[in-house]
């Protein structure tokens, strides 16, 4: 199960990120970590970003990333 | 003399809080990356100056755009004396990791947890003597924005450097990045230092949220959003700016025109016709340009920008660019100069230079002054604001058509990764401080090389001397004429022909040339020109002062940025084109049709 798989309103736990090693280190660095819980607050239309939540944290991710986010 | 480095997140406050500390006027919003480039001040601290640096933000050390190049390199080739590393007090659950990683620097360092009032808004509670512990640096909880603990802050800084050995630079190969390790003491620091209630979200941020960005409504509201902003800067501005020139006309008229009249007739016109109009025409449209860069200071603060990335990341998707270079062309709304340098944030070098070549086309406060000019003198107050509007349609469109053309060349790799911060709202000394600058530049500009471009368009309209001002023997009708294939199918005459070539050093520049021109200062010159052009030809001459060259400082900044010759030529070669083509098509085609 990955983030873009979530609906808006649902919620995940971080268990790890795959692919490119530098889109991950930077998708840590800007809060995406492993064992954080995750929601999704809105999905946009026409396959548009995700805004998620990691605790006080607001993001925009597109769905090819959030695919790249593993959920436990 | 010491210096101080300000570090931390993007977004985190460092400008804000540079600021307070120097009294300066760097530019502050609530987006990540307005910052893209070094800021330096000196300031007074106890008994010595003291130079505090603001820079880009950081995620981490180890980051590729273009915004962390110039603070990675700073770091590793300038020695500070103490890092002044800031967090948001409530992110630290992500913050701390690059407090973490920044000691590995071993650089003498202080620690500010800002945006303390959102902190105790949202119910969360930092142990800062529990972190200065844990961390073994000093910690202190501020608020840059409010002025909470800057004279701690002072205090503080002032202690620590006296206490600091020689400057160093810092060796970053120190810093790895995120292991497990790192992961392991950031949770443990974070859950003994910092208290979150069960749920620390900021409820009105998500009540408005949900109306903003709403699936079917989202988008409508901000364009209806954007046409009562152009129209508030249009009924508001309009009667500022006759004011204005009503003043600088009957200055001239009462006091000026005395003064100079035993003078030499040349002089006499070189210095009223000349300077005075010229110059004149463009200062009055200030109190446009400070009202407009007010509601863009409210705009750029309020945090809507990253939502309008997050509308607009699936159509600009289709076009090869994200949300990120839609909210770069609302910025250059303001000036074209700074949304450019703010495609530092952008890692593809494609989507940079493809959001770089886009960005010109949009319809800067330079170019809106020549357009409330027109709009007033030919259309009906009615239909004014709307005229305005359908402009900054055209500035979309074009920049649409442009991507749509070259996404191909220049291709995008880059993630969209986003912070979406909650909505703010500038205080009254934000708001002071950016009107302010605003104003400082546009007089600089105007002492500058508008006053140049005047004089200049004064001496190709008066010599030879024995002739008709701006008649066909000038050295400015000769010009014209040889340009006249060009310009004349779009229904541009002679004498907007040398204000359009001005017009290339910059916009500003087009309305004084054209007071010289006509001979007459801002007062005088809408009747005359609404006496010369009907609004087919004024529409045209929009279309064309639109889409090509913004201005010199333009093409120099995309040339610093992209580092490419070829490119440069491209960005000013197609708008030059593009211009022309739509200009025309609308000219002839109107006529055609009979208006
Ligand atoms: N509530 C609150 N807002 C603050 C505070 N300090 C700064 N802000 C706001 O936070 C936003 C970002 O401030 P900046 O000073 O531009 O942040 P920065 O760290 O320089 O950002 P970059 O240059 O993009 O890295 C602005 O909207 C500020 O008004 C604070 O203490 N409290
Ligand atoms: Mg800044």
């Amino acid at each position: 199960m990955n983030l873009s798989q979530l609906h808006s309103g649902e919620t995940g736990t971080i268990s790890a990120l795959v692919g490119d090693p530098e889109i991950r280190a930077r998708m840590q660095s800007i809060g995406l970590r492993v064992g954080r819980e995750i929601a999704v607050i809105r999905r946009s239309r026409f396959g548009g970003p995700l805004q998620v939540r990691i605790g006080t944290t607001d993001l925009l991710i597109r769905p090819q990333q959030a695919m790249q986010v593993i959920l436990a | 003399m010491k210096r101080i480095a300000l570090l931390g997140m993007p977004n985190t406050g460092k400008s804000t809080l540079f600021n307070r500390l120097t009294g300066s006027s760097a530019r502050v919003g609530n987006w990540p990356g307005v910052t893209v480039d070094l800021l330096m001040a000196k300031v007074l601290l106890g008994v010595d100056m003291v130079e505090i640096v603001d820079l880009p933000g950081i995620y981490n050390l180890h980051g590729f755009s273009e915004d962390e190049r110039v603070a990675r390199t700073f770091l590793e080739e300038n020695p500070v004396d103490l890092l002044l590393v800031i967090a948001n007090s409530t992110q630290l659950d992500r913050q701390l990791a690059l407090i973490l990683q920044l000691q590995a620097l071993e650089l003498p360092m202080v620690v500010a947890l800002n945006m303390d009032d959102e902190a105790r808004r949202l119910g969360i509670q930092v142990d800062t003597a529990l972190l200065t512990r844990e961390l073994k640096v000093p910690v202190l909880s501020i608020s840059a924005k409010q002025g909470f603990g800057m004279g701690r802050m002072r205090q503080l800084l002032t202690d620590t450097l006296a206490q600091v050995g020689t400057a160093k630079s810092a060796d970053l190969n120190r810093v790895f990045g995120d292991d497990d390790a790192l992961e392991a003491r950031l949770d443990q620091v974070f859950r003994s230092a910092v208290q979150m209630p069960l749920t620390a979200t900021d409820r009105l941020t998500d009540r408005i949220d949900r109306v903003l960005l709403h699936p079917w409504f989202g988008l409508p509201l901000f364009f209806a959003a954007m046409l009562a902003l152009f129209e508030a800067v249009y009924t508001l501005g309009a009667p500022l700016q006759e004011g204005v020139a009503w003043l600088l006309q009957t200055i001239k008229t009462e006091a000026v025109e005395a003064a100079v009249a035993e003078w030499h007739p040349m002089l006499q016109s070189f210095l009223l016709d000349g300077i005075f109009d010229g110059v004149g025409t463009v200062v009055s449209f200030l109190p446009i340009i400070v009202l407009f860069f007010l509601f863009m200071a409210i705009v750029e603060d309020s945090g809507y920008l990253s939502r309008a990335a997050f509308l607009m990341d699936a159509f600009m998707a289709r076009l090869g660019l994200d949300g990120r270079a839609f909210v770069m062309q609302l910025m250059g709304f303001g000036c074209n100069v700074p949304a450019l340098m703010g495609t530092r944030v952008m890692r593809s070098r494609g989507l940079r230079l493809l959001t770089m070549l886009i960005i010109p086309f949009s319809l800067c406060s330079a170019r809106l002054q020549v357009f409330v000019f027109f709009i007033s003198a030919v259309f009906d107050p009615w239909a004014a604001p709307l005229v305005l509007f359908s402009l900054y349609i055209m500035s979309f469109a074009a920049a649409f058509l442009t991507a749509l053309l070259y996404r191909g060349r220049l291709a995008n790799q880059d993630p969209l990764l986003l912070e979406l911060p909650p909505y703010r709202f500038p205080t009254l000394p934000q708001m002071w401080l950016r009107g302010w600058r605003e104003v400082a530049h546009f007089l600089r500009e105007a002492s500058g090389f508008i006053l140049l471009g005047v004089v200049l368009v004064w001496a190709l309209t008066h010599y030879p001397a024995d002739v008709a001002p701006a008649g066909p023997e000038t050295l400015a009708g000769q010009l014209a004429a040889l340009f006249a294939p060009i310009f004349a199918p779009l229904g541009i005459d002679h004498l907007m022909t040398i204000a359009l070539l001005f017009g290339f050093v910059a916009k500003e520049v087009v309305l004084g040339a054209m007071a010289v021109i006509y001979g007459a200062g801002e007062g005088e010159l809408a009747g005359i020109v609404a006496g010369s052009t009907d609004w087919v030809q004024a529409y045209a001459f929009m279309l064309f002062v639109l889409i090509y060259t913004p201005c010199l400082s333009t093409v120099a900044v995309l040339k610093q940025e992209s580092k490419s010759w070829r490119f440069t030529a491209l960005a000013v070669a197609w708008p030059l084109a593009l211009a022309w083509l739509l200009s025309f098509t609308f000219y002839q085609t109107a006529r055609w049709l009979g208006f």
